[in-house]
């Protein structure tokens, strides 16, 4: 496994979703992201796990949140105008806190868009696609290597958290055939869902623990209890209780926002002694990191600020960054989603200032650099 | 009885369903046909959607699940799946199965995954307040069909038929006995099985159709329905206006579990070589 081979993203997808014990897929095809159905309708048999192709983006996720309440490590990917489909179930699967995976491979939209063209488009969807409140976990891997690292992460995260995670991939990510090293199989850390305590007798499936994480007992292992989209209490079963309604509700928020400081990742770059940030993530980070080094060799003090994981959004992490620079750039390939969520954080102590490009290319690193020099 | 007050979230009641609703009828044949088979609880998942008969897991005794509107049997397909030793019911309404989860129908029944999917048709969306559905028959009135129903309805059994299931057959609330007994043949059968119940509506439905009582409306059951024996040599004209009721279809065909367990092995075979 540690010999170096050569992988797209989508097939590193693939390596880490099965390393992490994935054995059920349920998707529909869509570009960018096909390959990963096609790569695990061969594998997934061959250990003993199950793939099936839905009749719908609908149903895929139904299908594989069914198979995750049957404790079977379950996942799916697609791409915007699916991801847009995904929305309803993935509202029921953080609802009712079953573990799963989703990853959107983004191409550019609204609608069919640029089925097969890089973009960054869907940073708000994942966040706010779905009605109500929820947090959510999003990862955002820059190179291939990245995407083997992030889909075991995501796999963790969501048997940890019991909720759907995803994992947003730029296309040039998935497509992008890169060197890599995987790392041997005793070196990844995977972690099983939280169960009830062996013997105990009452099982509350939505329980208010310390860590705002109830354990999670499998469909047939005894417990026999309710799930269901509608707000519940504890027990499972719905409730209109202002009262219970508030407690739990709240308890769902609470669970990342507990445990929010555990889960961010971020990288930094030269960001010491930066009077210029830039905060990038996905591919287009490594258009910046090119530019950094660039204008580093120029004389101009330029850190980068990396997101690997999106959502929860690094908010202390940006606001330190924005008391010490005098200016942040934000390059996306959108028309500047990312950058409102800096410029919270960063109002009235420095200006941020966008890159965006929704033409389907890329941002390069001389356009960056046309930015770093214009402000600096 | 009591055997059946085995099955049931007794503490969960009084349930939301209407006085005269059918729905409760459909639950009670549905616990029958388990215990019947003496299937452990702990096997059982019980699936539904959005609508009154959404709320029937949440008080049977089993592994349930209430989803999305329309989406139940692409749950139940997720966890059949991913663990075939589970005895899988969806229970759907019309307009959950027919119409926002007709797509979903289609496809379990070409896949012939084993799974037992009760539509219990009423004619109309009870629980959003009586409007009308894809069974809705031509000329009655709902509250989006104020100068009567435009739109032709399905015939349930002909579109899961040339999908493909492996037993479809057609119940009433009224006929209690034979429901039990089509509902048993479907929980046993091997394959995608789909039992379509008439039941009445009588608050959303019956109500705006001036059909009287739910007895009144159970009445009907009994005297517009026909069982597929006697339909079979009735002329077009006497069947007019008549249901017919019963078993259409019990075949055995390839399940898609089983199927999918061959797959595997071929797969570690492959794989090895």
């Amino acid at each position: 496994m540690s010999k170096a081979r050569i992988m797209s993203g989508n097939e590193a997808v693939v390596e880490g979703a099965l390393v992490a014990g994935v054995r059920f897929f349920g998707g529909y095809p869509i570009t960018p992201s096909s390959e990963i159905a096609e790569v695990l309708s061969r594998l997934l048999p061959q250990v003993g796990g199950k793939f099936i192709q839905m009749e719908d983006e609908l149903s895929s996720v139904g299908a594989i949140v069914g198979a995750s309440l049957a404790g079977i490590k379950s996942m799916t990917a697609t791409s915007g105008p699916g991801f847009s489909l995904m929305q309803e179930n993935m509202g029921l699967a953080f609802m009712a806190e079953v573990p799963c995976v989703i990853v959107d491979v983004q191409r550019g939209g609204p609608s069919t868009g640029l089925p097969t063209k890089v973009s960054q488009s869907d940073v708000m969807q994942v966040r706010w696609g779905r009605h109500g409140d929820q947090n959510v976990i999003a990862l955002v891997p820059s190179s291939v290597r990245e995407s083997f690292d992030l889909i075991i992460d995501c796999v963790n995260l969501a048997e940890e958290y019991r909720m759907p995670v995803v994992l947003l991939l730029d296309e040039v990510i998935s497509h992008m055939r890169e060197k890599v090293i995987l790392p041997e199989k005793d070196e990844i850390k995977v972690i099983e869902r939280k169960k009830p305590p062996k013997g105990q007798e009452k099982y509350f499936p939505y329980e208010i623990t310390e860590d705002a994480i109830p354990p999670m007992a499998n469909f047939g292992e005894g417990y026999r209890y309710h799930v269901t989209g509608l707000t519940h209490d504890e027990t499972g079963f719905p409730t209109s209780d202002p009262e219970k309604i508030n407690q739990v509700m709240r308890r769902l928020y609470q669970k990342i926002e507990k445990h929010k400081e555990e889960i961010i990742k971020v990288e930094e770059k030269y960001t010491e002694d930066a009077e210029i940030a830039i905060f990038a993530y996905g591919s287009v980070a490594r258009s910046a990191y090119s530019a950094v080094k660039e204008a580093r060799e120029k004389g101009i003090k330029v850190g980068l600020m990396r997101p690997i994981i999106l959502w929860p959004f690094p908010y202390k992490k940006v606001s330190d960054l924005a008391n010490k620079v005098k200016r942040i750039i934000v390059p996306e390939m959108n028309m500047g989603q990312i950058i409102a969520e800096v410029k919270k954080v960063s109002f009235g102590k420095v200006k941020v200032e966008g890159v965006n490009r929704i033409d389907g290319e890329l941002i390069t690193p001389s356009e960056i650099m046309a930015k770093i020099e214009e402000v600096s | 009885m009591a055997k059946s007050l085995e099955y049931i979230r007794l503490d969960k009641f009084p349930h939301v369903w209407c006085p005269g609703c059918g729905i409760g009828i459909v639950m009670g044949s549905i616990i029958r046909a388990v215990d019947k088979m003496e299937i452990n609880k702990n096997d059982v998942v019980m699936v539904s959607g959005i609508g009154c008969s959404g709320r029937m897991p949440g008080y049977c005794d089993f592994n349930t699940l209430h989803t999305t509107h329309g989406r139940a049997l692409s749950f139940a397909t997720g966890i059949k799946l991913a663990n075939p030793k589970f005895k899988v019911i969806t229970v759907m309404g019309d307009g959950d199965a027919l119409a926002i989860g007709g797509n979903h129908l289609i496809h379990a029944a070409r896949r012939n995954i084993d799974i037992l999917a009760i539509i219990i048709n009423n004619w109309i969306y009870g629980m959003t307040g009586g409007q009308y559905s894809p069974t809705t028959p031509l000329g009655s009135f709902a509250t989006t069909a104020p100068y009567g129903q435009v739109e032709p309805p399905f015939d349930v059994l002909k579109l899961i038929k040339g999908s493909g299931a492996s037993y479809i057959a057609r119940g009433t609330v009224y006929h209690i006995r034979e429901l039990d007994k089509l509902i048993s043949g479907g929980l046993q059968k091997k394959g995608f099985a789909v039992v379509e119940v008439i039941s009445q509506c009588p608050t959303s439905f019956g109500r705006r159709n001036k059909m009287g009582s739910a007895v009144e409306m159970m009445k009907r059951q009994k005297e517009e329905t026909v069982p597929v024996k006697k339909a079979e040599k009735m002329s077009k004209e006497e069947l007019k206006g008549k249901i017919v009721r019963g078993l259409f279809l019990d075949e055995e065909r390839d399940e898609y579990t089983e199927r999918y367990e061959k797959l595997i092995a071929k797969a570690k075979e492959v794989h090895q070589k």
